[in-house]
């Protein structure tokens, strides 16, 4: 089984950190990952993005023509890769950012509420862990238990209470999709 | 009959011949740099860094550890030395074209940074190995084979001041411009090496001694009238003196 | 093994400083400067030694300066930084000063671009300076690999006194996977032939020089002598379902990698394709390329250049089989599926 993730948004939406807190969990997990920032033109063009490979297997290509599963956080995210979602992926959108429809119809689209959600836990930075919650909860491509200690992994040395909220956040993204 | 040795070959000396022309100064620095390792106890220690130019061979002309730097990177190859290994002592050797023309970037950032190594610099107006071509440290008017018609300041720039470049950088600690013309000269550069080499003991900085030196062969003189040319000319342009001093005087 | 995500460039600076590595002298230039950092951030902890050099220049010749003295030392740099190490490159190679470069290549020519490339292949394995020389050569394709050829870097660099380069791009440098180390202690001695004083022995040179064309010539065949046993005894490289393979890619480094992907798309369509990976380019594995390549109809060759390795490939392949090349040069990366669709036109116009 491999999951192929690219995650995109504006800097500072904490979408590198998504990424590597989801690689972090996938090898707790004792699955082989990569994180791959933006790289090539790629760079250009107002997104910051990362691609994340999760598998049983070693990862070959760390980098992917047509991920099974992409999460916008902005509208400049969804122009750029919508189009190469591979067929029955998932299209995760922030919908408080993005205030437009996908195109695609042969896509699996799931839309959350995610700065909304952040906001009212009081804080707009953990948008990107409601996202993750919500993510990892569709797709399965690791438990929330790895997902959340991998969290806590990476914000070691934090306030008890920030990470606190970052659980919050992931709790709740889970619980927006049915968890 | 007793004899009692008064003068013999400083034992930093390899003994083998300098293959250095007539008149050529190169032959008494190496000569007070062997006395000064000599005096400080330093041969087991020191490590020689030569240059690309006439002295290209000095490594062979001491008998203590050498190498030769690509040209003009003496000190940076130095500065790998010593932060290698701080317990040794290392100087570079080095001529105009290698330090103020290729190497200036190099020697700076040395000095700059206050490298615990020590710099013996021979100034002789021109490029020796290759065959009489302009010196960063040429004077205006003077005949070199690439300025056939005279150094002219519009046109090549000015002869580059060493030591007054470089002693305003915080790391230098003992700087000192020299010749070796006459016997006392010869003494007052002796104590300069010594100093610089003190300066590089007593973990100071980086110590630079520059030695105005005679080119008889390409300067197309005699050994006495270089001499005599370079009193008359290059003690104008260079001022002789001490230009950094943070070792002070032995008690 | 405990594994820690890192970056591929931190992961080869940490498997330095594990090697025994205590010395490193470097200038900032992108895509490389998180193992300037690292190397800033981390050697001060180990009591070794980080120092920014002036210039790639000086920081060539820190690397000669601290190998003489038999210190193991290393560098790291990206394209246009390593052309200008290249005068001491060569330098130190003629003096056989053991020591580790990384080159994480950019988009070249010129100032180029910072993005990932192959480009500097030919500078990397045919002598990017002057004169008769080599420098042992590797390629790692994830960051696990290149954390321990860093290791086998240091290593190689002393046994055979010669300096190593790990050819990377910024790919595997910006990549972060999963990596762990080795405990093992490291001891290393080069006593026997570094300046370190001339105490109760004759004096000693190491140097790039001989005035005596016969002395020099006597060094150069010193030199060869040593690259013929690298090249006996160092070919490095990796084989995929090559075995009953009727077509073979050549790809090496993260190209490499790409590659399996491409492999793996091909053997789902029922397309019997295998992979052949260099990991050392110097010593560059020709025989084996030879072996692997002997049953098949096509041989494609895929960089991100305009075809440098392919030299070599083809070197190795004779004319006994086709030679094909696809490539992206400036930092562009070849995709999977792009690479697959060449392959398969590629086939069709064999038929």
């Amino acid at each position: 089984m491999t999951h192929s993730i690219i995650i995109s948004g504006f800097g500072g939406q904490g979408v590198m950190l998504m990424g590597r807190v989801l690689c972090q969990a996938g090898m707790t997990e004792g699955k082989h990952v990569t994180w791959l920032p933006s790289y090539g033109p790629e760079m250009r063009g107002g997104t910051a993005n990362c691609t994340v490979i999760i598998s049983d297997e070693p990862v070959a290509s760390p980098v992917v023509d047509s991920p099974e599963e992409v999460v916008v956080m902005n509208i400049p995210s969804l122009l750029k890769f919508e189009p190469i979602v591979r067929r029955n992926g998932y299209l995760f959108i922030n919908s408080s950012v993005v205030d437009r429809e996908p195109k695609r119809q042969d896509i699996k689209t799931i839309k959350v509420p995610a700065n909304e959600i952040a906001d009212q836990l009081g804080n707009l930075r953990v948008a990107n862990m409601v996202m993750l919650g919500a993510f990892v909860f569709t797709t399965k491509c690791v438990n929330i238990e790895s997902l959340i200690d991998a969290m806590k992994y990476k914000l070691k040395g934090k306030d008890s209470s920030i990470i606190e909220l970052n659980v919050e956040a992931i709790k709740q993204g889970l619980r927006h999709v049915g968890g | 009959m007793d004899y009692k040795v008064a003068y013999k070959m400083p034992r930093s000396l390899s003994g083998k011949q300098f293959t250095y022309c007539p008149g050529c100064h190169h032959g008494i620095v190496h000569r007070l740099i062997a006395e000064t390792i000599d005096e400080l106890d330093l041969r087991e220690k020191t490590i020689i860094v030569a240059p690309v130019g006439c002295s290209v061979f000095a490594y062979e002309f001491f008998d203590i550890d050498g190498t030769v730097a690509p040209h003009g990177r003496a000190p940076a190859v130095a500065t790998g030395m010593k932060r290698a290994r701080p317990d040794l002592t290392i100087f570079t050797y080095q001529g105009d074209g290698d330090l103020a023309a290729i190497g200036t970037a190099e020697m700076i950032h040395a000095a700059n940074r206050g490298e615990l190594i020590t710099t013996i610099f021979i100034n002789n107006a021109i490029y020796g190995m290759t065959g009489g071509q302009m010196a960063p440290t040429t004077l205006l008017g003077m005949k070199t084979t690439t300025s056939p018609y005279g150094r002219k300041a519009e046109k090549e720039g000015y002869p580059v001041h060493v030591c007054e470049i470089i002693k305003e950088l915080q790391g230098v600690a003992f700087l000192a411009r020299t010749k070796v013309t006459t016997p006392r000269d010869v003494m007052t550069t002796k104590k300069y090496i010594k100093k610089a080499f003190q300066a590089q003991l007593k973990g100071l900085g980086y110590s630079l001694v520059e030695v105005l030196s005679t080119c008889p062969t390409n300067w197309g003189l005699s050994p006495e009238k270089a001499i005599k040319w370079l009193e008359e000319n290059m003690t104008k342009e260079f001022p002789l003196g001490v230009y950094v001093d943070k070792v002070g005087d032995a008690k | 093994m405990n594994k820690i995500m890192m970056k591929g460039t931190e992961a080869i600076g940490e498997a330095a400083i594990r090697a025994g590595c205590r010395l490193y002298f470097g200038y900032p230039i992108t895509p490389q400067s998180e193992l300037t950092e690292y190397m800033a951030r981390r050697l001060p902890q180990v009591e070794g030694t980080f120092l920014q050099a002036e210039s790639e220049v000086a920081a060539v010749n820190m690397i000669y300066g601290a190998s003489s003295v038999g210190k193991r030392v290393m560098t790291s740099t990206s394209s246009p930084g390593f052309s200008l190490m290249q005068e001491g490159v060569s330098y130190i190679a003629c003096a056989q000063l053991p020591s580790v470069f990384v080159n994480v290549v950019r988009g070249g020519p010129g100032l180029g671009d910072i993005q990932p490339s192959q480009g500097d292949y030919f500078q990397a394995t045919k002598g990017g300076g002057h004169g008769d020389y080599k420098l042992l050569v590797l390629s790692p394709s994830t960051v696990q690999e290149a954390a321990d050829l860093t290791g086998v870097a240091f290593e190689l660099a002393d046994k055979y006194r010669n300096p190593v380069l790990i050819f990377a791009d910024g790919l595997l440098g910006q990549m972060m996977e999963p990596v762990s180390f080795s405990d093992k202690k490291v001891s290393y001695d080069n006593s026997s032939w570094a300046l370190i004083g001339a105490k109760n022995r004759p004096a000693r040179q190491v140097t790039s020089f001989n005035i005596d064309p016969y002395g020099l010539e006597k060094m150069n065949l010193e030199l060869q002598k040593k690259y013929k046993l690298m090249e006996e005894n160092e070919i490095r490289y990796e084989t995929t379902l090559t075995e009953d393979a009727d077509i073979l890619i050549v790809a090496h480094g993260t190209m490499g990698r790409i590659a399996k992907s491409v492999v793996e798309m091909a053997r789902k369509d029922g397309l019997k394709v295998g992979l052949f990976r260099p990991i050392t380019l110097y010593p560059f594995p020709y025989e084996a390329l030879r072996k692997s390549a002997a049953d098949v109809s096509l041989v494609l060759t895929v960089e991100m250049s305009s075809g440098q390795m392919l030299e070599d490939v083809r070197l190795a392949i004779a004319e006994r089989t086709r030679v094909e090349f696809y490539g992206r040069m400036a930092g562009v990366v070849p995709m999977p599926l792009e690479i697959y669709e060449v392959l398969k036109q590629k086939i069709g116009r064999r038929s």
